[in-house]
């Protein structure tokens, strides 16, 4: 049959790209695209099967099959966000002991099923810490000071035309509710201090570490917050964790900013509450269903609109380079991974 | 006392004088007699309560042509002008006004006021510094983020509906860890240091003396302070010697990955090179809150993805605003009353 030649013939190709290599590196099976430096150090240390090779052609599960039928089959895997690592996929490679997620949550990953089968997973850890925590700072600031709605009004001679724009809200002295005190909401934390912002959270646990008030459920957060920070991994407890109620104790003077998941905020209710008055403003740069943005958000002056790019700098690219290859590193020479995640830590 | 079929309308011989009407108090006369020449609508509140309080006239009631007549017609009521940023008592207006006792600004910066007229009329001057510090500051650290995630372009990006695939961004650079240069390490230029410290950033400075912070790093000259670092933030006052400070050369040494962001006067900046420098690429980014002939931002500068502009929102907060108005009408008050100034300009 037809898939059936397809396969024998990527499993000679792969054959023969493992026999072409240096000998006695170990195989890696890459699920994601990467830039030249990336694929340049992966391919310095490892034998790479690259599903986004040029002139591969396999969509991604036959690939992983076939790459599973080699002689030294890959042990370890380098994923992403948009590879979906259940009981099929584990089952399509049996091979793999080790799975390296470059992505920033793990939504994508059965934590449980992973630890069924022993298989270790390494995240990013807190390779994206920085730049989201400051992403999350710089939406805030935006939208209370407006800086690209006045930025807008400028670009559009209206300065000149019309005058001043209308007044914004002073940053220092809010109450700044962080959901989810982990690397990112820790970091937001101390540099929202600076700017004289009272901190309090929400987390599964209070924190000895930390002087911030603990709230110990989001409704009262954000009861007695100004500012709701969306900073927490999306899994079943957090999905719409943010809801109707959350924004109605949040206020009409309250303003969300989200640097999580967009299925972390009930979003067809934010769009209501925003329509209404009933909250003052959000900065959002992940949406439930990307690249989906309401529509009806555009034509709004108090809301910061971003394309889910709090993590991306050049920076946090060759962070997360190095990060992973001391993963990968790190598994093929039975060392501890340098950030394994455990099925019950829900990473935040 | 009104006479009535029953009560004596006479008093008695040895009585006391009859009693004077209701007194207005000598406060609130020497107040609502204090002519307040108010040169711009720059704040309802600040207006409204000039009114009330004060005897206000507002100079935009004249025509454009009409401005010298309308001065004419009440110079010698005015004793005192409000002004701002953009409107302030230039030698003109002071001449203008011969009755003018108070000059009291709605802003810290006041290079917009004839010190030196003042200072020879004997005309007080108040501005209206620290209530502002903190927002001018946030706004500092606002524009550095804004300029290097570029936040507004993703903003505008999503707004026109041009994101159709997941997958879909540019890269752009890390703010936190930058080498951040303060120009003027005032009361702002400290606010913005105690906040880029926040952020991993190690801080420089160029003042008009070296200041006691061992952390941050003195430099004598503008253009080594400028090439010594990523981020260079204009935060000091504009006065002779400060004008253009931040020239081609300062520019150039700020370089192709520098970020240039003013807070604190437009003309700080030789703004013709500032807007070649970016597009020719030889400067990095801008964020930009002042500009050399406000309302009008350089358009050229319109259609690059690289500059922030905002027009002078660095203390346009409800809550600021307000603060510098009572700070404003406090000083008006105790110069009404004979009392100290609050915030006098020495």
């Amino acid at each position: 049959n037809r898939k059936g030649v397809a396969l024998l013939a990527v499993v000679a190709t792969l054959k023969l790209a493992t026999m072409a290599a240096a000998g006695g590196k170990p195989a890696v099976l890459l699920l994601r695209p990467v830039d030249a430096p990336f694929a340049a150090a992966l391919r310095d240390r490892f034998r790479v099967l690259d599903l986004y090779a040029p002139g591969q052609a396999l969509p991604a599960l036959a690939f992983v099959a076939a790459a599973a039928a080699v002689p030294e089959p890959p042990r370890a895997t380098v994923i992403w966000g948009g590879v979906r690592v259940d009981a099929s996929f584990l089952d399509a490679a049996p091979s793999l002991r080790c799975v390296v997620s470059t992505a920033a949550g793990l939504d994508h990953i059965d934590l449980a099923e992973c630890a069924r089968r022993g298989v270790a997973v390494a995240n990013s850890g807190e390779v994206y810490s920085t730049d989201v925590a400051d992403y999350a700072v710089g939406l805030l600031l935006d939208v209370l000071r407006r800086v690209s709605a006045s930025e807008r009004y400028v670009r559009r001679g209206s300065w000149a035309a019309q005058g001043d724009y209308p007044l914004g809200s002073k940053l220092g002295g809010k109450r700044v509710g962080i959901i989810g005190l982990g690397n990112i909401g820790s970091r937001i934390a101390k540099r929202l201090e600076a700017f004289g912002c009272i901190i309090h959270y929400n987390s599964r646990k209070p924190k000895d570490s930390v002087s911030y008030k603990y709230f110990p459920n989001v409704h009262e957060l954000a009861a007695e917050s100004d500012v709701l920070v969306v900073a927490c991994a999306l899994n079943k407890a957090t999905r719409h964790i943010v809801n109707k109620d959350v924004l109605e104790a949040l206020g009409k003077d309250g303003v969300v900013v989200n640097i999580g998941r967009g299925a972390n905020i009930d979003e067809a209710e934010l769009v209501i509450a925003l329509r209404e008055g009933k909250i003052a403003g959000a900065g959002l740069d992940v949406f439930e269903h990307e690249p989906k943005v309401p529509a009806e958000l555009f034509s709004m002056e108090n809301v910061v609109l971003s394309r889910h790019v709090a993590v991306l700098t050049e920076e946090s690219r060759s962070d997360l380079r190095a990060h992973t290859i001391g993963n990968l590193e790190a598994f093929f020479s039975g060392q501890p991974l340098l950030t394994p995640v455990h099925a019950d830590s829900l990473a935040q | 006392p009104v006479a009535t079929a029953e009560q004596p309308t006479h008093p008695p011989h040895n009585s006391q004088p009859l009693p004077l009407p209701p007194s207005v108090p000598p406060a609130a006369m020497a107040m609502e007699s204090l002519g307040v020449l108010l040169l711009h609508p720059m704040n309802a509140y600040l207006e409204q309560e000039l009114d009330s309080r004060f005897r206000l006239f507002r100079f935009w009631d004249s025509p454009p042509d009409g401005r010298a007549e309308f001065l004419r017609a009440n110079s010698s009521a005015i004793r005192a002008v409000v002004g701002n940023a953009g409107y302030n008592a230039d030698a003109a207006l002071i001449d203008a006004l011969p009755s003018l006792e108070i000059v009291a600004s709605f802003s810290v910066g006041i290079d917009r006021v004839d010190l030196p007229k003042c200072r020879e009329r004997g005309i007080r001057v108040t501005n209206t510094p620290d209530v502002l510090t903190d927002d001018v500051a946030d706004l500092a650290v606002g524009l550095a983020i804004a300029a290097l995630r570029k936040i507004p372009q993703a903003d505008r990006y999503v707004r026109a509906g041009l994101w159709k695939a997941k997958g879909d961004y540019t890269l752009t650079t890390r703010f936190s860890g930058k080498r951040v240069a303060i120009l003027g390490l005032g009361r702002i230029g400290l606010a913005i240091a105690k906040r880029a410290e926040a952020f991993g950033c190690s801080i420089s400075y160029h003042s008009r003396s070296e200041k006691p912070f061992p952390n941050y790093k003195f430099f004598t000259n503008v253009v080594d302070l400028a090439a010594n670092c990523d981020v260079l933030i204009v935060a000091c006052s504009l006065n002779a010697e400060t004008h253009h400070m931040v020239n081609r050369k300062v520019m150039d040494a700020l370089g192709p990955d520098g970020v240039l962001i003013n807070i604190g006067r437009g003309a700080l900046v030789d703004e013709p090179e500032l807007v070649s420098a970016l597009l020719e690429k030889r400067l990095g980014a801008a964020g930009l809150d002042v500009f050399e002939h406000e309302p009008f931002a350089p358009e050229q500068l319109f259609s690059l993805d690289n500059v922030v502009l905002v027009p002078h929102v660095g203390s346009d907060t409800e809550e600021t605003c307000k603060a510098m108005a009572d700070l404003v009408l406090k000083n008006l008050e105790a110069h009404a009353l004979n009392k100290p100034l609050l915030t006098p300009v020495p």
